[in-house]
């Protein structure tokens, strides 16, 4: 033993006595693991695969994911259902890759505090959830969520949604010129339920036209979010033939 | 001369486009931050200007060479126990808002806003400022030489803290990128960006001035950590702002790349910050109070390289059965098994570091302190092993195990070392013969201590019986519990852990009262933890009386 390691440790000694060398060799040595695990992601067909069904966000709903993310929602929803029975039971088909492909940051979550919301959109009618949000114990009596009330009362100020839909193409959602010029416009038009939905659809698919918060004469920070959580999990159908199908492909899973 | 007009002109400039931005902020949040800016480089200016020497005589550097530069190692020790009260405070807040969901108020105190500043105050905020201190304090020792860049030093100091300040104001705010410990929004980050540059240069600085020819082990652990820490924040961070006046972004990374790219972030969060960095303070502070040399030379350099290498790996277990592809979440498995050993050699060499000294465990709370650390340690770096198996995983992940977890180390191993490290150097740093009194060092360790049980214990209740409510099927073949069910039924361990949150807090609180009276010289006058009792007057010898 001694006699292996005195010229190793010999050698290190020359590390210990010139700080470029040391901290260039740990430099080095931290960098490997993340590059090795991380760079493949950017090629492979699991993890860059568009899937039918995926598209961007409509104005409204990114506007609505704004609020998840500002309130926190992340720290006690996931958005990430793992393929076991229980959870494909209690929250729907288990999540997809391609299902938070522009998800600017993604929020899968670490904790399930509340239940996961991957799939939630369409579970709930509106009016469950404005009333769930303002006070959650007058629908769920064990539920230990904080209210949310003030979301009703605060009206949406999204900022320039044309900014935020040229920062989100910067970072490769695909939104057309079109989406971004009409980004204002499409925000307030998705919950205005005198406005014609086929417009929106054209460019959204299936995008959902009404007024979320109960309340159509104003467009308030519910109606952002409740948008959001009602396209939750929905943009896919995970049961057609042809999801099944690539499903079918993916390996490890 | 010329440097202090220099510097007066970058506050000065900093402080004007601070005011330009706050005028012309798009949102009121933004707005808020850049007058917090200002009014720190408004600060900063009087103070350049105040401090400048302007009669330009040769008066003697306030200085004195032939002492270590300790100020920002004073006041580092008085902000970690400031943000360590800030943080233990609003832990415990949010424990009880689980409790007692009525703790919820309107937008500001909500547990969603309130759980990153707990987290961020702990880790960064009381965490950073005790590593940031302590890294001053040992480069310099263990160099025999002063810091080099003072200035730059104290910019670090109060840096971090505008950092701090900007990062917990933006919570309450509703400023977030929504990425678990890397929340603060993109000035933020760029702010960071600087001051973490300027500590890398004041710490590479004082080691390449060294008086001794060996770099020693404690500034590896210090060196890895602070260049660890710079490469994950910048590649985490990228995000373009949606307007330069304004507080929101968009992160570059999305869906399972963000999530590797975070995980891969957050894990070393873990590893570099609260690990590798908080093994430097052990590898210092330990052998020193123990007045015995490190155990092993050579076990510090397998597992310091080891440590290192592995440790970077093990981000994909917080991503089992996720989309992400199955060969990195075994990959991060594996690596995650393998971490074990060398965090236990760093465990094995402060633990017999004591051999000779164990007595010591008895007559000294402060090793008492430090023993209970490593043991915590050793004792989560098992456990987190464990956890990242993915078998086990399917039951811990998402429940209040894995926050159990986090605690018995954040607790029991970074807390408990910090907590030793400042009763170490407070005495030092002013001059005072020892704290202000040992007993009641003893009665921190007893009550965290036990907070730690309770803590730990009750989350594990709770994560597990989580766990199998969640999976458990009847004889009919369907669920058996619906979702709001476990909640409920996790209520009583939730009082449970608010009280161990509680008793920590209590801990942290005697400590602050014996760190200030012993700042302003006060010296208890109290029997020692331990001594033989001695009966004088039976210490004679036996004399012979002749029978009557």
């Amino acid at each position: 033993m001694t006699a292996h390691s005195t010229p190793m440790l010999e050698r290190h000694k020359k590390l210990e006595r010139n700080v470029s060398l040391l901290g260039l060799f740990a430099l080095v040595t931290v960098a490997i693991g993340g590059i090795v695990e991380i760079a493949p992601l950017f090629w492979i067909d699991n993890t860059i695969e568009k899937v039918k069904g995926v598209r961007p966000y409509t104005p409204l709903e990114q506007a609505g994911r704004n609020i998840f993310v500002r309130e926190g929602c992340y720290v006690c929803h996931s958005q990430m259902i793992r393929p076991f029975r229980d959870e494909v039971e209690r929250y729907g088909h288990y999540s997809l890759a391609a299902e938070s492909m522009y998800d600017h940051p993604f929020q899968w979550g670490s904790k399930r505090t509340g239940p996961d919301l991957a799939r939630v959109g369409g579970r709930y009618s509106d009016a469950w959830q404005v009333q769930h949000l303002k006070d959650p114990r007058s629908v769920v009596p064990e539920s230990i969520m904080p209210g949310y009330a003030f979301l009703a009362k605060n009206e949406l100020d999204a900022g320039d949604m044309k900014a935020s839909l040229v920062a989100l193409k910067d970072v490769g959602v695909p939104y057309t010129a079109d989406d971004i010029a009409k980004a204002n416009d499409d925000l307030k038009a998705q919950a205005d339920p005198m406005s014609v939905p086929a417009e929106l659809q054209k460019r959204y698919p299936k995008a959902q036209v009404r007024d979320f918060d109960g309340d159509p004469s104003r467009l308030t920070e519910m109606d952002a979010l409740v948008a959001y959580l009602q396209v939750l999990g929905t943009m896919v159908d995970v049961n057609s033939a042809a999801a099944q199908e690539d499903l079918a492909k993916e390996k490890g899973r | 001369m010329e440097s202090v007009v220099a510097r007066a002109a970058v506050w000065l400039a900093v402080l004007f486009i601070a005011i330009m931005a706050s005028a012309v902020a798009v949102d009121s949040a933004f707005a808020i931050h850049m007058v917090i800016v200002a009014l720190a480089a408004f600060i900063a200016l009087v103070a350049t200007l105040r401090g400048a020497n302007y009669s330009a005589k040769a008066v003697a550097s306030p200085h004195d060479p032939s002492r270590y530069d300790d100020d920002p190692i004073r006041w580092g020790m008085i902000a970690t126990v400031f943000w360590g009260m800030a943080g233990f405070l609003a832990g415990l807040y949010i424990a009880l808002e689980l409790a007692f969901p009525v703790l919820n108020f309107g937008e500001y105190i909500n547990f969603g806003r309130l759980r990153p500043l707990h987290t961020s105050a702990v880790i960064f905020a009381f965490g950073g400022n005790a590593l940031i201190a302590t890294s001053y304090y040992v480069v310099q020792r263990t160099c025999r030489a002063r810091l080099a860049f003072p200035g730059l030093a104290r910019f670090v100091f109060w840096g971090y803290q505008l950092f701090i300040v900007l990062a917990a104001t933006g919570y309450l705010l509703g400023v977030t990128q929504g990425k678990e410990y890397a929340e603060p929004e993109w000035y933020v980050d760029w702010w960071l960006t600087i001051v973490w540059v300027s500590y890398l240069l004041v710490f590479v600085g004082t080691l390449v001035k060294r008086a001794e020819p060996h770099i020693y082990v404690a500034n590896w652990f210090y060196l890895a950590f602070i260049m660890t820490v710079a490469m994950l924040h910048l590649v985490n961070n990228i995000d373009i702002p949606v307007s330069w006046v304004g507080s929101k972004s968009y992160p570059l990374w999305a869906g399972v790349q963000g999530a590797l790219v975070q995980w891969w972030y957050g894990h070393n969060a873990v590893g570099f910050f609260l690990t590798a960095g908080f093994l430097a303070m052990m590898y210092y502070f330990v052998p020193k109070q123990a007045g015995r040399p490190v155990y092993s030379y050579r076990l510090s350099i397998i597992h310091f390289w080891a440590l290192i290498f592995l440790y970077i790996w093990a981000g994909p277990h917080h991503l089992h059965y996720t989309a992400l592809p199955d060969w990195a979440q075994t990959l991060g498995m594996v690596f995650s098994v393998m971490l074990w050993m060398p965090s236990w050699g760093g465990m094995i060499n402060g633990l017999m570091t004591l051999n000779g000294a164990w007595d010591k465990v008895r007559t000294d709370p402060i090793i008492r302190m430090m023993v209970m650390a490593l043991a915590f340690y050793g004792m989560s770096t098992f456990e987190g092993p464990v956890m990242s198996i993915k078998t086990v995983n399917s039951l811990s992940h998402y429940t209040d195990w894995t926050i159990g977890h986090v605690h018995s180390g954040a607790l029991g191993w970074n807390g408990m070392i910090t907590f030793a490290c400042v009763y170490y150097l407070v005495p030092r740093l002013w001059n005072r013969e020892r704290m202000y009194s040992l007993r009641m060092i003893n009665w921190h360790f007893w009550t965290a201590t036990i907070g730690i049980v309770f803590y730990a214990s009750s989350m594990w209740v709770a994560g597990i019986t989580q766990g199998l409510m969640w999976r458990e099927y009847g004889a009919d073949g369907y669920l058996v519990n619906t979702f709001a069910e476990t909640v409920a039924a996790l209520h009583p361990m939730y009082i449970l852990r608010a009280f161990g949150g509680l008793l920590y807090l209590s801990g942290a609180v005697i400590m602050t009262a014996n760190v200030w009276l012993t700042i302003a010289g006060r010296l208890r006058i109290e029997e020692p933890l331990r001594s033989a009792p001695h009966d004088a007057a039976a210490d004679r010898p036996l004399v012979a009386t002749p029978a009557v």
